[in-house]
């Protein structure tokens, strides 16, 4: 019985762990996204696009949040969480798809002001920023969906 | 290692390699603005250009404003302290750089009052009631002329001078010579030629002090 316990404590304290590292890679991927976004627009001065918006709003409080859920290790966080990510996720696919013209011209939302589609949205000359948020949201929420899976297994 | 130090340190790194890029990227950025505004530095003053202060002092400051900018009426009584602080030895440049819409009209209207030698008094009054013309950043230039006889000029002959066509062409020009420069926000200062590290009073200040060692 008391053998049983400790075994069962054991493999619970494996698994925390296994909790907190996806939750810790998914917090970092926010976190570096965050301050890379907040790079962007205050120290590069590029004006964000209304896309470029939305997807900051979901993004923002993914690095405070999944903070929260580190420490101590949360694995609900992922309820928190995970729609977030996967709302970011549709904003940051449809940008890219108007990034690369797979979405027409005409059919663009965010023509006056700075348009979502041109030039200043490539870094150094190779990066596209949506493609970097497309990977970012896109890590996160894959990541966030194991939590999920492994959090119905928990009591 | 704890996860809580794990935490920590991965937090810390991010805050610190965002910080270096941050001073590595605005070094970059200073240099090339300063660089841009010395290779194209006919385009800093025109013979056009309205000006204050004693044409032989040696320190010149160029401003680049806009009438409607709520920054350039807060410096306004910053400048003209210190132009008169630095009698003699500083003069000011003013070139137009109406970015608000409506802006061209109050700017028109400047160059109207200047005809009758009312450009400084009107300027003033602009800035004193502001809040008064402009409505969501958009100038309201029939509002500011309902009380502009308060700056002493005949309103008539303002409304009249405001159509000239030269002065549309004088701001055409001057804010080709912003874009040269780099000045994309109001108001943007020059010292001798040299733009200011960063956008303050302590900054203007501390660049003109310099300027005023350098040649007296």
């Amino acid at each position: 019985m008391t053998l049983k316990k400790q075994a069962g404590a054991q493999q619970s304290l494996a698994e925390q762990q296994v909790h907190w590292r996806l939750i810790f890679v998914a917090w970092f991927i926010a976190a570096l996204s965050t301050l890379a976004s907040l790079f962007f627009s205050e120290v590069m001065n590029l004006i964000p696009c209304v896309l470029c918006w939305y997807q900051r709003i979901f993004m923002f409080p993914l690095a405070v949040i999944l903070l929260l859920g580190l420490h101590p290790v949360d694995i609900r966080v992922a309820r928190y969480t995970l729609p977030l990510a996967i709302i970011g996720l549709l904003f940051t696919l449809y940008h890219c798809l108007l990034f690369y013209g797979l979405i027409p011209e005409s059919l663009q939302p965010c023509r006056q002001g700075v348009s979502c589609a041109d030039d200043s949205m490539v870094l150094m000359g190779f990066l596209p920023i949506p493609l970097l948020s497309l990977a970012a949201f896109a890590i996160i929420s894959a990541v966030l969906v194991k939590v999920s899976l492994l959090a119905r297994h928990m009591p | 290692m704890k996860q809580s130090h794990f935490t920590l340190i991965a937090l810390l790194l991010m805050i610190a390699a965002f910080t270096v890029a941050t001073l590595f990227y605005s070094t970059g950025l200073e240099q090339a603005q300063s660089d841009r505004a010395s290779n194209n530095s006919a385009a800093l003053i025109k013979d056009y250009s309205v000006r204050a202060g004693d044409p032989a002092a040696k320190v010149t400051i160029v401003e680049f404003m806009d009438p409607a900018c709520g920054t350039c009426a807060q410096f306004y009584p910053f400048v003209k302290q210190m132009m008169s602080y630095y009698s003699g030895k500083v003069n000011l440049v003013v070139r137009y750089l109406p970015l608000h819409q409506g802006s061209d009209q109050m700017v028109a209207m400047l160059e109207a009052a200047r005809k009758q030698g009312k450009f400084w008094e009107v300027l003033e009054l602009m800035f004193a009631s502001q809040s008064q013309w402009t409505v969501n950043h958009v100038a309201q230039p029939e509002v500011f002329l309902g009380f502009i006889e308060q700056a002493g000029v005949n309103v008539a002959r303002i409304r009249q001078d405001m159509q000239a066509p030269v002065i549309q062409s004088v701001i055409q020009q001057d804010l080709a010579d912003g874009d040269l420069l780099g000045a994309d926000k109001t108001p943007t200062f020059f010292v001798n030629g040299k733009p200011l590290p960063s956008f303050g009073y302590k900054q203007l200040q501390a660049l003109v002090e310099d300027e005023l060692r350098a040649n007296y």
